[in-house]
């Protein structure tokens, strides 16, 4: 992904919920995306789907798939993407499940759309298998959706995400309204699969513990900009952009040492009207006149990445963005 | 005289609030004329106290009956059984507090005089605030319902409670409206409205997990603040560990509807005792690349607590389950250790 760009027409004016985020995601990769609310997490996953309410508009960049240009292909051909190579689980498993229907129809359901088996009979092994694959009884398929607890339906909104083999899951919060004995085994479900079908993951996610323990890469987003990218245990260890570093030590931890959080002052900015220069100055601790006036360069450390004028390492240095 | 949870508190030790053997069921609804088909026990013979200004934190997963027991604190609910004894602190705040009354029998003035020393703070920000209503309204009416000051007085102590919260300058904030506002300020306003009328208690539902990173820390810290500012004691109602290892002095963990375990919130988290303590914090997710977790030792799922066993309840999941625990009733929650409470044979 070089560049993208996305803008939301208003009612309060252009909204500019992505501004020239560039990443690039490995085979097999688990790559976290972490930031508040609104900073774009989502609006970047709906890009990548190409799944954007009407008053969305691209504005600019490019992602390619093995090489092949996903934003200009036609509808149908998007349609082919989606599911096969890229699929996405959402966060309410039970709204993006249907009520009515069975949960193992509705997984039978993605398989035949996309034509993956060639007849029923093989269709219904495979959901018995993907089933099987995320931790659920096959018998399960019979029930309906209220019949089954959050994780349990959780389950099935990501066997139906694995149903056509996709290179890419997107998983957006996919664990945010469970318990966290819930949470853990869905999580490592997640990763074993990710393992064993050499999958990639987006980890979209508001929770530093999860990024910790599931990612292998983290990008940390500010007002619709990837303001930090990294190895995931060199961005702890040692953050460069300030906004990074104050996420880490505001969020509470139940082992090790009890140290004091620390909390960011102000709200995230209004991207309607994005502050000038770097959107983090009006609550960075170390902003100066520079970062007012002038958007900050990209900056880095041996594979680690950040778009701030007064890096937290010294040693960071400036770097082509491209 | 007994030992009973809580006794151990050091710094808290003049009792504010004691609850004892408090139950509450709900009917299962059966056909329209018909009886119920049975009884959700969601809080099931629970015992605890809290000392004055002291922060006990209540946590457990969905449904484990926390909530409610939140609720039955601030009477929003009448319990089935069991009591809730209030010490109803002196207005002027010199004399001694009074011996504890039991909150089911108040009435008349002594009924709004609990309902004004004991506050309740709901999770969602959003929800709670009539979105027609300015800020100012939304704080001033507690005082109104309660009859405190004219009208001029209140607009002087809806400000000075904005700027204790931190909404500064008060005046800019005094006549907007909710949806003006973000999470964090809302949450800021919810808690105006429980300390406008300087309660002695404040049940705090969640108070944090709908916010962001940034605001829920904003928010800790402003809770903790005014609760040694203000001397109010708190019971902090989270499914999260490590949120209440901040907020808390001491944390009881309930499941189906039993406190399981209950002590000083460091120890607890350090060296839980009961089986399902120590499953739930082996699942808590450390934001540290560094760390490496063993899965929690539990199986299966949380079961509704419809006319559950009378054993264990926490029987069919427990890695340490004997038969005893099979075939004895609900292990009572008993002092293992000086000020630390556990209801488990195999402790």
């Amino acid at each position: 992904m070089t560049g993208l760009g996305l803008r939301y027409s208003t009612r309060q004016g252009e909204v500019r919920a992505l501004r020239d985020v560039s990443f690039d995601l490995a085979r097999g990769e688990a790559l976290g995306l972490v930031g508040e609310s609104g900073c774009g997490k989502t609006s970047l996953a709906k890009s990548l789907m190409r799944l954007l309410p009407d008053n969305a508009r691209p504005a600019g960049g490019e992602v390619l798939l093995d090489g092949e240009g996903l934003l200009s292909l036609p509808e149908e051909e998007m349609r082919r993407v989606r599911w096969r190579r890229i699929s996405l689980v959402f966060q309410a498993a039970m709204n993006s499940l249907d009520p009515v229907y069975r949960v193992g129809q509705q997984v039978l359901e993605a398989i035949e759309a996309h034509g993956v088996e060639e007849t029923v009979a093989s269709a219904r092994a495979r959901v018995a298998r993907l089933f099987r694959l995320v931790g659920l009884d096959p018998r399960v398929m019979e029930r309906y959706p209220h019949e089954l607890s959050g994780g349990m339906r959780q389950r099935v909104v990501i066997a139906m995400a694995l149903s056509c083999d996709p290179d890419i899951v997107i998983a957006d919060e996919p664990t945010t309204a469970l318990d966290v004995i819930v949470q853990d085994r869905i999580l490592r479900e997640l990763k074993a699969i990710q393992g064993q079908l050499g999958i990639s993951i987006i980890y979209i996610t508001h929770d530093m513990a999860v990024v910790a323990e599931v990612t292998d890469r983290v990008g940390v987003m500010y007002a619709g900009r990837l303001v930090e990218l990294g190895e995931t245990a060199a961005v702890f260890r040692s953050p460069l952009h300030p906004y990074t570093e104050a996420l880490m030590s505001s969020f509470p931890s139940v082992s090790g040492e009890k140290r004091r959080l620390a909390s960011l002052s102000g709200e995230p900015p209004d991207l309607a009207d994005p502050p000038s220069g770097c959107a983090f100055h009006p609550r960075c601790a170390y902003a100066t006149a520079l970062c007012r006036e002038q958007s900050p360069p990209r900056v880095g450390r041996g594979g680690q990445w950040a778009e701030c004028w007064h890096p937290l390492d010294p040693a960071a240095v400036p770097v082509d963005p491209a | 005289m007994m030992p009973r949870p809580g006794d151990a508190a050091v710094t808290h030790d003049l009792p504010l609030v004691e609850v004892d053997g408090l139950v509450k069921h709900f009917p299962v609804a059966g056909n329209v004329f018909r009886k119920p088909s049975g009884f959700v026990h969601a809080v099931d013979g629970v015992s605890f106290r809290i000392g004055r200004g002291e922060s006990l934190g209540l946590v457990g997963e969905s449904g484990c009956g926390k909530t409610t027991v939140g609720k039955l604190l601030v009477k929003l609910l009448e319990p089935t059984a069991g009591s809730i004894s209030f010490c109803f602190a002196d207005a002027s705040g010199d004399e001694a507090p009074s011996e504890p009354v039991d909150a089911a029998t108040l009435t008349g003035g002594r009924l709004r005089d609990f309902r004004r020393q004991v506050q309740l703070i709901f999770q969602d920000p959003y929800g709670s605030m009539n979105p027609r209503r300015t800020i100012y309204d939304t704080i001033a009416e507690p005082l109104a319902v309660q009859r405190i000051g004219n009208a001029l007085d209140r607009v002087d102590r809806v400000a000075e409670i904005l700027t204790l919260v931190g909404l500064t300058p008060a005046s800019s904030f005094l006549f907007r409206y909710p949806h003006e506002l973000s999470g964090g300020q809302r949450q800021r306003v919810a808690i105006a409205r429980a300390l406008v009328l300087e309660p002695s208690l404040v049940v705090a539902d969640e108070p944090t997990s709908m916010l962001d990173v940034s605001s829920r820390t904003g928010i800790m810290s402003l809770m903790e603040q005014l609760a040694r500012g203000l001397d109010v004691a708190y019971l902090y109602i989270t499914h999260d560990l490590a949120v209440a290892r901040y907020m808390c002095d001491r944390i009881a963990v309930m499941y189906m509807g039993k406190i399981v375990e209950l002590a000083e919130t460091e120890e607890l988290l350090r060296h839980p005792l009961h089986p399902y303590t120590r499953a739930l914090l082996s699942a808590v997710p450390v934001p540290d690349p560094e760390h490496r977790r063993d899965p929690p030792a539990i199986s299966g799922e949380v079961a509704a607590p419809v006319d559950p066993p009378p054993r264990c309840r926490f029987y069919e999941r427990c890695p340490q389950a004997t038969s005893t625990c099979e075939s004895s009733p609900h292990p009572p929650l008993e002092e293992k250790a000086p000020g630390r409470f556990a209801a488990c044979y195999e402790v």
